[in-house]
């Protein structure tokens, strides 16, 4: 019997398609909005991931997220160091620089300033170079994605707006009319705010950077062997007054700001709200619909000596799998779209999570719908079946 | 006549829908026997009680007083879910507009009653094969129904009402939807089909053309039994009554 259902479900064409439509696109909106989202809001905590060494992360305590650099005074490096527990602590420097391209453009872009010494803070894979070049003067590391698109140069300088190409190592960039030399290419994860990121030392970041009486960012913290993370990082807050973040904090505090002093999540909730509509209207309204016009059938097998509850395990089944084939549909074409689209123009990020969310909707969905059915179904009488 | 031999024993039966100013007496005291064996058509004017006589036979409705007996058992005693299964045991339905199913093939149209009851589909389909071709449909058994006469389609619910084996067979308008000579097909098919003894059929009918293929016909009128005849009985009062028309008019 479970076949026959099946059949009646995708015999009835219009109506199938209708239903695999609604649950497909309300999936896809769902799926794809919730995946641009979290796409989005991992792109703010970027400089987190890709500095791993770091256990801790110092700033100073009216910092409300990654981007938002409130320098502190250099001697709190030397206040962190001395923190027992603390097994390194090297400064970092973040700011937002003007940088006079060789044709003469302007762009703003993001500079970090590593620590000299260690270089603690570059970014692990390079694409062309070693980062030991930032060992020699002026020079700097930028990334593929700038490198690609804001900092492209013309291919002929005498058509600056014809052609470009990405500009490349040994070409020269001024900051703050300062000569810095391209010496390394580095693959980096994308940024929220997607301007390109220059990597440099520390010491020379701050000689980039306007003069400013307190230059340090961030301060970069390694835990002793044997120490807590949360004990040390305690301490630290405890003796130096500064804000202390473990990195998935500091990165929960980047994300909570984006989330509580944006409309970001309101407009991605919007659509995600509109997709989970479209699927209760279009998809709920098709498989009432579709179980209403099968009602004269469902009433004629109740009469030949169906009981409910098989006939509910039939509406049942074909809920279940137009959820299913709506549910897939969606999420593979979500799926295709996300990954089809480069990073750079896109930021997509399907966590597990979302097509477990995407399920849920489409099972409340589905379960709404069916069981609106399924109360047709139970109150059917089944001598209605003699009245034509 | 001992009740023995009657299938069927309505005594007084009483049924009534709705409450207060809607209140509508369906049946007002039904008296009717029904042997085995026998096929018995039930006439009578719209709204005079048959269909609410057959769903109380057929156990879809229950009565609300007097005395029945539908093949040994008063199926308005029985639960709802006793009820339906006494219905999927004992009872096969033909329906008005034949009610198929029109996304499935007309042979698993007919193994529908048996899939129900969780029958082996294997054996389920042998068995709906073998009554589509007792009703003349062998070769077309993938046919959907859609693309069937009218005729065909009251032969594939016919085989879909025979293929449990059931021992009462109620058919609403059989022939409704049918031309004349279909109509005389499908009734001489359903006679063929229910000879045996163990069998008994109800027809509702308002087509006189059919009146002959039934052993006795029941009057219905404002709820009750009025009286019983004979096909010929009934042909020629019903003449007698066109005539008394006729002269009025």
């Amino acid at each position: 019997m479970r076949g026959i259902a099946i059949k009646m479900l995708f015999g009835d064409t219009a109506k199938f398609y209708g239903i695999l439509l609604g649950l497909s696109f309300a999936t896809l909106l769902i799926a794809q909005q919730a995946s641009i989202f979290v796409g989005l809001m991992s792109r703010t905590y970027a400089l987190i991931e890709e500095t791993p060494q770091a256990d801790l992360w110092v700033t100073d305590p009216t910092l409300q997220f990654v981007d938002d650099t409130k320098p502190m005074q250099v001697t709190a490096l030397q206040r962190v160091r001395s923190v027992d527990g603390v097994e390194w602590a090297v400064p970092l420097f973040k700011g937002l620089l003007v940088a006079k391209l060789p044709t003469g453009a302007r762009q703003i872009c993001d500079v970090i300033g590593v620590d000299d010494a260690s270089l603690i803070g570059v970014p692990a894979r390079m694409v062309k170079g070693d980062v030991s070049v930032l060992r020699k003067p002026d020079t700097i590391i930028i990334e593929t994605r700038g490198a690609r698109s804001r900092l492209a140069q013309p291919v002929s300088l005498a058509n600056p707006d014809g052609p470009k190409r990405p500009i490349d190592i040994g070409e020269e960039l001024e900051l703050n009319e300062r000569r810095a030399v391209i010496g390394g290419i580095a693959e980096t994860k994308p940024t929220f705010q997607n301007v390109p990121t220059i990597y440099t030392t520390y010491s020379r970041a701050i000689g980039f950077a306007p003069a400013n009486r307190r230059t340090l960012s961030m301060i970069l913290v390694k835990v002793s062997p044997g120490q807590s993370v949360t004990e040390v990082r305690d301490r630290i807050m405890r003796e130096t007054e500064l804000a202390v973040y473990t990195p998935k904090d500091f990165a929960w505090t980047t994300i909570e700001y984006w989330m509580k002093q944006t409309g970001i999540p309101i407009n991605f909730g919007i659509a995600i709200v509109l997709g989970f509509l479209v699927g209760v209207a279009i998809a709920g309204q098709m498989f009432y619909n579709f179980t209403l016009d099968n009602l004269k059938y469902f009433g004629a097998m109740k009469a030949m000596g169906a009981t409910t509850p098989r006939l509910l395990g039939l509406v049942a089944l074909q809920g279940a799998v137009a959820g299913v084939l709506g549910l897939g549909l969606g999420l593979g074409v979500t799926a295709v779209v996300g990954l089809s689209i480069p990073g750079d123009k896109l930021a997509f990020k399907m966590t597990w999570q979302i097509p477990v969310i995407s399920a849920g909707a489409v099972v409340f969905i589905v379960v709404a719908s069916s069981l609106l059915s399924m109360r047709r179904v139970v109150k059917l009488d089944p001598s209605e079946v003699f009245q034509g | 006549m001992s009740e023995v031999a009657n299938s069927i024993v309505c005594r007084q039966v009483f049924k009534t829908f709705g409450t207060g100013d809607s209140m509508v007496r369906a049946l007002r005291g039904v008296d009717l026997e029904v042997r085995y064996g026998e096929m018995m058509a039930l006439v009578g004017p719209s709204g005079c009680g048959k269909t609410t006589l057959i769903s109380i036979l057929a156990g879809l409705l229950t009565r609300d007083e007097g005395d029945l007996a539908v093949l040994g058992t008063d199926p308005s005693a029985l639960s709802n879910h006793e009820r339906t299964v006494w219905r999927g045991q004992n009872v096969g339905f033909i329906f008005q507009q034949f009610n198929l199913i029109p996304q499935v093939s007309i042979l698993e149209n007919v193994a529908v009653p048996l899939l129900l009851r969780r029958h082996p589909k294997k054996d389920a389909l042998a068995r709906a094969a073998h009554l589509l071709e007792e009703v003349g449909l062998k070769g077309r058994e993938s046919t959907r129904p859609t693309k069937l006469s009218g005729g065909q389609q009251q032969r594939v619910a016919i085989a879909r009402a025979l293929v449990t084996g059931p021992r009462l067979l109620v058919c609403d308008e059989p022939t409704s939807a049918l031309d004349g000579a279909t109509g005389q097909k499908i009734m001489g098919l359903i006679r063929e089909l229910t000879t045996a003894s163990e069998h008994v059929v109800i027809v509702v009918t308002h087509d006189e053309r059919i009146y002959h293929f039934a052993d006795r016909i029941a009057h219905l009128d404002d709820g009750q039994v009025t009286h019983i005849s004979t096909p010929a009985e009934a042909l020629a009062e019903s003449a007698q009554r066109a005539g008394d028309a006729a002269r009025r008019h």
